[in-house]
């Protein structure tokens, strides 16, 4: 086109031209220069998530072995045990199961309420709820998702352990069932959006055909829409798990610091997490044998929600129904 | 969650019991009718009321069923409404009276009425603002990677799929481990830096200025001034690193005094109690200095004061937040992206444009109301966030506003934890005046990236 150009126009125009083509191609090299940075600095951004997984194996694992190399630790007693006494001078004991068991009492009872709830929800907002209802409660859960977990603690000690106290005089100050209920309140929005959006991915024709079929929308629900649905609604459920078993703050407020195994739910327990608080918050001597134990008990939260979150993910893409 | 299962199971063969004894009725007859051929019998015998009754008692039935089922919806609904409602309601009812401007601008003294949280919310505006200049790069840059950037060869590929895998992965991490993981990362980093002579302090500084601080002899009880009176005052002489040698005064020295115009140098006048006397004119006693006595090491910090390894200073608390927020950013931004229509970027790519003049001239800026709708809402989860920087920081008591980038600090829900966490009732009423200055904020950010998405929708459509 130059070329064209040049035989057409005047010898000035000719090298005008020239000048323009010297500096595209000026500016094609410093392009392609600049492509090539902002590839690679986005290529260390990506590459940092990977980072932070490896640093977070890396720092648990070696701090969990130092903790081992304690006089006082045995393997043994920390896997079968179920006496958990960091604190007590001369006899020492660390056995993970007393915190475990904490932590389950207190997830059961919160995945009690926030399961059930949040899926029923769940089903009204999708199938059920006229458009206005459903603009209006949205905003809502999305409001109680944004609570700052430590509000919920301060809602649990403050409301519910009196309240529940007042219904039966058992009831400890510090107890399970006051943070399981807290918790099941935070996972209760999370169940809900999760469990929603795969009754929304059911495609409508299958709706529709449950519908010609003469189906009630109850039917439709239970027979078609869930089934079709279930993965997702598990991996939903396992995700909320997973959140209930680290959350830490309403724990650390209302279930309490002694750590033993109870079914009791108006017991006081102590989770993982609420050690950890107990441990970071207090004056414990930094390089201790107590602040090793937070890394070893770190670890074992950390596997407990990552095989689950794995597990959820995997469910939700391996078993999700397809509709083409 | 097995408990939870098998509760909806027997609500449903609760409601299941209810129905074979009417459709095992109704099944013999339509068996028994003409249109019963085996083929249907052999069906129903799968599955008795998988098909066709349609007898106006299973109709009236099942629409009996599906309206209890829709009450029960809507019951569990507004079940959640009230939930909200109380939660709002007890801790507004508790929160409100006690609000007040002593609350909003005090320190946070031992005496609950004259209690404030001004250094929490300062600790929380510096924590969660350099966290945000950290992450939102970082989280934005991955999820351009991740979506934008198709990978060529197939080990490109694998690691992208890694990297999401990640990703996802890193979001169901609890925070309370990344707390763990920053104490050891950032805090301590992994011990690196810990200098053998003096564990206490960092390796490494770049923004300090050390003094030695001595007052003058105005208030030695041993030495004799006579009757001369003279103020007090005190004199600052720099000295070259933290753990330098004491410096010891000599007559004609010059040092600095703090002034209301900054600092100012003074002659100061050396003497020793035990062989001088002291000067009698009142001017040369305020500048005359004890030169036996112990100096006071102090330290003067500018706002980019550095420090490795970082302590549980502002930064460390950034970056472990950096840690939580990071996987929710790279998510939320995803999505805003995978929003662009892709016959944007065919056009922008068909008019030459390289990948990245792509990304920022035509992606980015149709996405940018969803990464910034994404960004807000992690941000208001940062400024809630609590475990992480209680790990991190402990329950320290902090009287001031960070001055600068290491400094120690507290933040808002921390703060009120450590209300909460006390036993007097006084305290915790305090602490629900500040849940409620809290979600004031929270409840800022959700309306404006409300707002934001909701202008966005208006201009798709």
């Amino acid at each position: 086109m130059s070329s064209a150009l040049s035989k057409a126009k005047s010898p000035e125009l000719e090298a005008k031209v020239q000048k323009l083509l010297e500096r595209q191609k000026k500016n094609l090299s410093w392009v392609r220069l600049r492509e090539k940075g902002i590839f690679l600095c986005l290529i260390g951004c990506g590459l940092f998530s990977l980072l932070i997984t490896g640093s977070i194996i890396f720092v648990l694992t070696s701090e969990t072995i130092t903790f081992f190399r304690f006089e006082e630790v045995t393997l043994g007693n920390f896997l079968l045990s179920t006496e958990w006494t960091p604190l007590l001078g001369n006899t020492k004991s660390f056995g993970i199961w007393a915190l475990i068991s904490g932590t389950l009492l207190v997830t059961a009872i919160a995945m009690l309420l926030a399961l059930p709830l949040g899926l029923v929800t769940a089903i009204y907002l999708s199938e059920y709820a006229p458009r206005r209802v459903r603009s209006t409660l949205k905003p809502i859960l999305e409001i109680l998702a944004g609570i700052p977990t430590v509000v919920y603690g301060f809602f649990a000690l403050m409301t519910i352990t009196p309240f529940l106290q007042w219904c039966y005089d058992g009831f400890n100050i510090y107890n399970a069932m006051s943070a399981g209920i807290a918790v099941g309140i935070l996972c209760f929005p999370t169940v809900c959006s999760l469990a929603e959006d795969a009754l929304q991915a059911v495609p409508s024709s299958l709706r529709d055909g449950a519908f010609g079929l003469g189906g009630t929308r109850f039917d439709a629900t239970i027979k078609v829409i869930l089934p079709a649905a279930l993965s997702g609604i598990i991996s939903a459920f396992l995700l909320a798990i997973a959140r209930a078993i680290g959350e830490t703050m309403i724990v650390a407020l209302a279930a309490g610091s002694r750590a033993h195994v109870t079914i009791n739910p108006g017991d006081e327990v102590q989770t993982m997490t609420g050690y950890m608080v107990q441990i970071a918050g207090g004056d414990v001597s930094n390089f201790g044998i107590e602040y090793y134990s937070m890394y070893a008990v770190a670890f074992t939260l950390f596997l407990i929600t990552l095989s689950l979150t794995m597990i959820g993910n995997r469910i939700r893409k391996k078993y999700r129904e397809t509709y083409d | 969650m097995s408990d939870i299962d098998s509760q909806d199971d027997s609500n449903m063969s609760a409601d299941d019991a209810e129905k074979p004894s009417k459709d095992g009725h109704i099944g013999e007859q339509s068996v028994s009718g003409p249109g019963g051929t085996p083929k249907t019998s052999l069906l129903e015998a799968r599955d008795p009321d998988a098909f066709d009754k349609p007898t106006l008692i299973t109709t009236r039935s099942r629409l009996a069923k599906d309206f209890r089922f829709r009450v029960m919806c809507i019951l569990t609904a507004c079940a959640s409404v009230l939930i909200l409602v109380f939660l709002l309601g007890s801790i507004l009812g508790a929160g409100i009276p006690t609000l007040s401007w002593t609350l909003l601008t005090g320190t946070p003294e031992p005496e609950p009425e004259n209690a404030g949280m001004w250094p929490a919310l300062m600790g929380t505006l510096w924590v969660c603002t350099m966290c945000a200049l950290i992450t939102l790069p970082l989280g934005i840059g991955t999820a351009i990677l991740i979506e934008e950037f198709t990978p060529r060869n197939r080990i490109a590929r694998q690691v992208l799929a890694l990297i999401q895998l990640n990703i996802t992965n890193l979001a169901g991490v609890p925070s309370v481990v990344y707390g763990i993981l920053g104490l050891t990362a950032f805090v301590s980093m992994f011990s690196l830096f810990d200098n053998s002579d003096n564990a206490d302090g960092p390796s490494m500084e770049v923004g300090a200025v050390y003094y030695d601080q001595f007052s003058n002899v105005a208030s030695d009880p041993f030495i004799d001034t006579g009757d001369t009176e003279a103020e007090e005052r005190y004199f600052l002489f720099p000295v070259e690193t933290r753990d330098a040698p004491s410096t010891v005064p000599k007559t004609g020295m010059l040092a600095y005094e703090n002034s209301e115009g900054g600092l100012k140098e003074v002659e100061i006048i050396a003497i020793d109690p035990f062989a001088d006397d002291a000067p009698t004119d009142a001017d040369a006693l305020s500048r005359t200095i004890d030169s036996t006595s112990d100096p006071g090491r102090i330290s003067e910090k500018q706002w980019y004061y550095l420090r490795l390894p970082f302590g549980r200073g502002v930064v460390a608390g950034a970056l472990t937040l950096m840690l939580v927020i990071l996987p929710v950013i790279i998510i939320s931004t995803q999505e805003s992206l995978r929003a662009v229509p892709g016959t944007l970027r065919a056009g922008a790519l068909g008019l030459g444009a390289t990948p990245w003049q792509v990304v920022w001239n035509v992606t980015l800026p149709s996405a940018i109301p969803g990464i910034m709708t994404g960004s807000i809402l992690a941000m208001s989860r940062a400024i809630g966030e609590t475990a992480p920087i209680l790990i991190i920081a402990g329950i320290v008591y902090i009287r001031s506003a960070p001055q600068h980038l290491m400094d120690d600090y507290t933040v808002m829900p921390l703060q009120i934890y450590n209300w909460t966490s006390r036993p007097q009732e006084e305290f915790h009423n305090i602490a629900a005046g500040g849940i409620v200055i809290l979600l004031a904020i929270l409840l800022t950010f959700n309306a404006v990236a409300v707002l934001i998405r909701h202008r966005m929708q208006n201009k798709l459509n």
